[in-house]
């Protein structure tokens, strides 16, 4: 993910980003107060949504997650009124929605849904084109924001401008349905597990490159989905749900993992919460070891400083590179003429990397030590599976 | 007919050219304007069922016993009314096709995709907009499906109008049967049968040119 290829479509992108940053800060508040939803009447009625207050601050992501049944789809329609509640208030930037006229109020509300719902009939540029056209732009600014839109999405406005939506793939398209739900550049946008239909691997991509835009961005996006990890991964808060519509917890995702509020909760972040808490910290969070180093080519017994009992030492290079993991038994002999048997793989770990890859590359390691580097590849310390749990039980005990 | 009297006299057909074309034109006016009036008639109830989907039974069945009426039956009860006029020959013909079109505008508008729906009132749509610019066009391939039923059946029903005195081709089937002539009711019934043909092949050109997001996905 870290990895982006230099192409004339990133160079693009980045231009498009840059745009876009340049004109920050346009997301708007979104607040729901005792909002509740009931179908029916009587004793037949179910209850959807249930006195729900939660606040969405201007320009934050907020995950709505839970159980199927939980009103989290409910919950977003209710915001661009695609579902009326039955009592209760909805505000965006302090105005309620229920008195603003609904066409022009969901023209200001980014939507984006599951299966796209993209018009089969209208090409790729029509269809990103639709709210301007209903808003009753000139024909020159539609189409100019119809290319930069496209290619804010990755896609190349040359190749898919003219086409149909079923002649894309699934994750185009669903790059499209973002594309249009940002046309007219809404304060609010909702997601609606708009990532639910696609494999892992573009799932993931999309992920990052919504991450991207919401910073680049600043638009205060809902987002609905029942998978927890893609919560903790995009949420700048996650507001929990569950059955009949009642809000469990609503929190960061560090907090999240590190308290949950009930058993309900606890259940369903899973049993394995410290490991998706580790996801959430990075190893610049860990302190390091102080491990030993030689430089490359010097004998290892100028080394004064090797602990006993430590079988290995870090050689490195004259920029302070790590090269390779000296064994001690050869304390004496200059580095590099070493015969000792079998030296384990260096694990080299940048800072920026999360914790639980570091704790992975850690353990499938024989000599059971990262070695951290910063962006040059210089060496900074050494990381151990002690240091990791002692960084997640102070990020859990943190206030 | 007198045995070995050949099926086709060519002479005759070459001698009454300009009357032949006057009847194909005839048919033609009589099937498009039933197939005109029929698909009017049958957008705004179509549109009302795909809406209110229980009064699908009962209307369907109603345009199901219209055109089960024997057409020379109807023509009977109408001719006191309406006399032996273009309108009587309409109503008959309207009616045969309100079946098939009213179906097929209620299934098109069904089979556009409840997302697409969605997407587009979440996007603030209005509903006649929905209506106008997604849910007609994206029913389209089954409006016009019907249409092309509704035609060739048309074309085969017209026929019978020259009981009624209103032409067409059925005038030479007519013609045929009375003088014992083949000549003339067979190229009455060939020709209603390259119309039916023919207008079809012309319905499929018109469907492909209306929809190009179908055409470049096949």
């Amino acid at each position: 993910m870290t990895l982006s290829p230099a192409s004339p479509a990133g160079g693009q992108r980045a231009a498009a980003d840059a745009l876009a940053a340049g004109r920050p800060g346009r997301g708007a508040a979104v607040e729901l107060r005792h909002v509740r939803k009931r179908y029916g009447a009587g004793r037949d009625s179910t209850t959807v949504v249930d006195d729900l207050s939660l606040t969405v601050a201007a320009g934050e992501l907020c995950v709505l997650v839970g159980p199927s049944g939980c009103g989290k789809t409910t919950t977003l329609r209710m915001i661009n009124r695609l579902v009326e509640p039955t009592a209760g208030q909805v505000l965006i930037d302090g105005r309620d929605v229920a008195a603003e006229e609904v066409t022009a109020l969901r023209r200001r509300i980014g939507y984006v849904i599951q299966q796209t719902g993209l018009f089969p009939h209208q090409t790729i540029a029509a269809n990103v084109a639709t709210v301007p056209r209903l808003l009753g732009w000139p024909a020159a600014r539609i189409a100019a924001r119809v290319d930069e839109l496209l290619t804010l999405v990755g896609l190349d406005p040359a190749r898919v401008r003219q086409r149909y939506p079923a002649e894309l793939s699934g994750g185009e398209r669903q790059r499209v349905g973002v594309a249009r739900a940002m046309a007219a550049e809404p304060p609010v946008l909702l997601m609606d597990e708009p990532f639910g239909a696609v494999d892992p691997i573009v799932r993931a991509r999309l992920q990052d490159e919504m991450q991207r835009l919401h910073r680049a961005l600043g638009t205060t996006i809902v987002f609905v989905t029942h998978d927890v990890d893609e919560a903790i991964k995009l949420g700048d808060r996650v507001a929990v749900l569950q059955e009949g519509g009642r809000l469990a917890q609503y929190a960061r995702p560090a907090e999240l993992l590190a308290r949950p509020a009930s058993e309900f909760v606890a259940r369903f972040v899973g049993a394995d919460r410290a490991l998706k808490h580790l996801a959430l910290l990075t190893v610049a969070d860990a302190s390091l070891a102080d491990g030993p180093t030689v430089r490359d080519g010097q004998p290892l017994g100028t080394t004064a400083t090797i602990a006993p009992g430590d079988p290995y030492v870090l050689a490195v290079d004259a920029e302070g590179r790590p090269l390779r993991w000296v064994g001690r038994d050869a304390a004496g002999a200059p580095v590099g003429s070493s015969t000792a048997p079998a030296e384990p793989p260096l694990v080299v770990l940048r800072r920026g990397i999360t914790l639980r890859d570091a704790l992975a590359e850690i353990l499938g390691s024989p000599a059971e030590r990262g070695v951290v580097v910063d962006d040059a590849g210089r060496y900074l310390g050494l990381l151990t599976v002690e240091a990791i749990a002692v960084a997640l039980r102070a990020a859990e005990t943190a206030p | 007919m007198t045995p070995g009297e050949p099926l086709v006299s060519w002479d005759w057909v070459f001698s009454h050219l300009g009357d032949i074309g006057q009847r194909v034109g005839e048919h033609l006016v009589l099937t498009g304007l039933a197939v005109a009036i029929g698909l009017l008639l049958s957008i705004g109830p179509g549109i009302w069922i795909a809406r209110h989907p229980r009064y699908y039974g009962p209307v369907l069945g109603f345009a199901g016993v219209l055109y089960t009426i024997p057409s020379l039956a109807l023509f009977a009860v109408l001719v006191p009314i309406t006399g032996l006029s273009l309108v009587t020959a309409e109503i008959g013909l309207v009616s045969y096709t309100l079946l098939f079109l009213i179906r097929n505008v209620v299934e098109g508008l069904g089979a556009v995709p409840a997302e697409v729906r969605d997407a587009a009132l979440g996007m603030g749509y209005t509903s006649r907009q929905l209506l106008w610019q997604v849910e007609l066009p994206l029913a389209l391939p089954a409006i016009v499906a019907g249409l092309r039923i509704a035609t060739v059946s048309t074309i085969g029903l017209t026929t019978v109008t020259a009981l009624i005195g209103q032409g067409g081709l059925g005038y030479f089937i007519l013609d045929g049967l009375q003088r014992f002539f083949s000549t003339p009711l067979i190229v009455g019934a060939v020709l209603s049968v390259a119309l039916a043909v023919a207008a079809d092949g012309a319905l499929v050109l018109v469907q492909r040119w209306a929809m190009p997001w179908a055409r470049q996905r096949a």
